[in-house]
């Protein structure tokens, strides 16, 4: 019982931790753009080619970027984190 | 447009409402239990949850409002969507998985879990219908708005018939109709909207930067660049990021959806297929804005009336006819349905679940009672939905939408983070924290410019007006700004969730430090197993 409560806590832990960290990224992908958009108008002005301007690319990046944490977390937790829990139900 | 009556969007409608009528009928004759009333009987798969979520979350507020923004404003709607989008990996992240292996039909289940049910689901109960009430009145005032401007029907009349409609829904149907109304729903908006896309796309060499190249040639480069419509000040654009980000993660009609799947990870794909939905549908509005903005062009969208409001639908008159126009006009009008149904019945879970049944009846009511006083929360939560928007006509409600996002991520937010992670979380800081939450934000949005500038304050001449009078309602405005700005009580931002959101996790931290409860303490073991591994399989301890 000891043992398969110390493996939780790691697993609950190392959950914590993956969380923490992808929201942190995808709170400095939202802010970097916001903050931009706040501070440095014309930088997100500067156009890249014809129609397209810096701004308009990161908007749509920080949209890609979403999905982009949204699939690692869950490939990470269909894959590891899901076999790990089947393993402490046992 | 906007004169008489739309008589295919008045078909398209009613047909949409037949079937989903047919819908509630077949759902009626399944809810049998307030676990098929609240949560679906755990019986929605994730990819159907995640197209629900998406119901319920894409309001006619972001299809035809972001739409006309970008129609109007160009590359600032973009702000609002990106916004509104990134607050789901952070649900997926943190909210998801523990709420539903932890809960059972209201997120409030989770707070109060190892805490004390009676204050815990009291204070919860007020912060979940402070959020749910807000909302609804911003979307029936927006509704009737609409439907008097997409249908030709009168204001009360239109209010009223989603009223009806909804509640038909919810009373009957609970959450079994309510998901698959949602569903029916995303997949029209998401279908109609991508079929417009491609349409406008095809006049462009499918190259959305031709497009975006046509609309600055035709307006200005400026519209392809940051203006100030959105974000003004920079601390206001950190308050207002704040609040859609973390709102999302407590708005209780979203979070209600997780335990109408049958476990923690259908929860988890639900929420990634939302995010690809709901990610996309911005997107694809952000090329509907510009094409309504190049192919309808901006002073007929504005002649339209409704704000830029009209943008979507009268590009689909444009590129697709009378009939396209009114199927999209009557999927809005679902949309706004949908979107209410879902509010009414998390206020319905609030209300009954967490009110009467946990802090009335001590947590033992018996199965039919439980349902009675569901379906009793609904019809009051139905009714008080249209007195208020009858009420609310004709006030700009605008701010009421970041007014519940602002709630959501200061009341609920902080206490549903704190009762999953944090072992010295105590029943009092809880309650301190939603209560804090819920009324400071209230107040400061009431000390702030939106209510004490722009609602109180003098209003602008009426366009038309003489020079003269034009010029004296300017100096009115302009003298009572300053007047307010320097009182000591007015508060300077528009969205005060930078201050309520993190005080309310102080308040709940500081709160919790100084008077530890240890029966808190002791069931966190308990809350750490069951989030991770869900319902015990032998014995619950409740």
């Amino acid at each position: 019982m000891a043992h398969s409560d110390a493996r939780l806590h790691a697993l609950a832990a190392k959950r914590w931790r993956i969380a923490i960290w992808l929201s942190v990224l995808m709170l400095i992908a939202y802010y970097g753009f916001i903050l931009l958009v706040a501070f440095n108008k014309p930088l997100l002005g500067t156009v890249l080619t014809t129609g397209l301007t810096l701004g308009i690319l990161l908007g749509a990046l920080v949209i890609v970027f979403a999905w982009v944490l949204t699939l690692v977390y869950v490939g990470w937790a269909n894959n590891k984190y899901d076999h790990e829990l089947a393993e402490l139900r046992g | 447009m906007g004169q008489g009556t739309n008589i295919e969007a008045i078909i398209f409608f009613f047909l949409f409402v037949s079937f989903t009528m047919g819908v509630t009928y077949w759902a009626a004759r399944r809810t049998k239990t307030a676990e098929h009333f609240y949560a679906a009987g755990r019986s929605i798969t994730g990819f159907q949850n995640g197209l629900a979520l998406a119901g319920d979350y894409m309001s006619a507020a972001s299809f035809l409002g972001i739409a006309g923004l970008v129609a109007l404003n160009g590359f600032d709607g973009l702000i609002y969507s990106t916004g509104w989008l990134v607050g789901w990996p952070i649900i997926l992240f943190l909210i998801a998985e523990p709420l539903r292996n932890l809960g059972k039909y209201t997120f409030t289940d989770v707070v109060a879990y190892r805490l004390q049910q009676k204050p815990v689901r009291l204070a919860s109960a007020i912060g979940t219908m402070a959020v749910v009430l807000t909302y609804l009145i911003a979307q029936m005032v927006g509704s009737g708005t609409l439907i008097q401007l997409l249908f030709g029907l009168d204001y009360t009349l239109a209010v009223i018939i989603v009223g009806l409609v909804m509640m038909t829904y919810v009373l009957f149907g609970g959450m079994i109709a309510t998901t698959w109304v949602q569903v029916i729903k995303a997949c029209l908006l998401l279908g109609g909207a991508t079929v417009m896309a491609i349409i406008v796309l095809s006049k462009f060499g499918f190259n959305p930067m031709n497009l975006f190249a046509r609309a600055a040639e035709l307006n200005g480069q400026r519209v392809l660049e940051p203006g100030t419509k959105v974000v003004t000040g920079a601390w206001d654009a950190i308050s207002l990021g704040l609040a859609l980000m973390f709102g999302t993660a407590g708005l209780p009609h979203i979070l209600m959806r997780f335990y109408t799947v049958p476990d923690a990870k259908a929860a988890r794909v639900s929420v990634m297929w939302a995010t690809i939905w709901i990610g996309g549908f911005y997107l694809i509005t952000f090329i509907l804005g510009f094409g309504a903005m190049v192919l309808v062009g901006q002073q007929q969208i504005l002649a339209a009336g409704g704000g830029g409001n009209m943008a979507a639908p009268i590009l689909a008159q444009v590129i697709a006819g009378n009939i396209f126009f009114g199927f999209i006009c009557a999927v809005a009008f679902a949309t706004i349905l949908a979107v209410v149904a879902g509010l009414t019945l998390a206020g319905a879970g609030a209300l009954s679940h967490d009110l009467w049944v946990n802090v009335i009846r001590g947590g033992h009511a018996p199965e039919r009672e439980q349902l009675v006083v569901a379906r009793l929360s609904s019809v009051i939560l139905g009714v008080s939905a249209v007195i208020l928007g009858i009420v609310f006509q004709g006030q700009n409600v605008a701010y009421m939408v970041g007014l519940t996002f602002s709630i959501a991520a200061s009341a609920n937010f902080p206490a549903l983070v704190m009762s999953v992670f944090w072992r010295r979380f105590t029943t009092w800081g809880a309650v301190c924290s939603i209560m804090f939450g819920t009324f400071a934000t209230l107040l400061l949005i009431y000390l702030g410019p939106t209510i004490q500038i722009d609602l109180l304050g003098p209003k602008a001449a009426p366009a038309g007006s003489a020079p003269e009078v034009v010029e004296a309602a300017k100096a009115a405005m302009a003298a009572h700004a300053a007047d307010i700005t320097s009182q000591w009580w007015f508060f300077p931002l528009k969205n005060p969730c930078l201050f309520t959101m993190t005080g309310s996790f102080l308040i709940g931290i500081i709160v919790s430090l100084v008077a530890p409860e240890r029966s808190a303490e002791e069931g966190f073991a308990e809350v750490e197993r069951r989030a991770l591994l869900g319902e015990p399989t032998v014995t619950a301890a409740e």
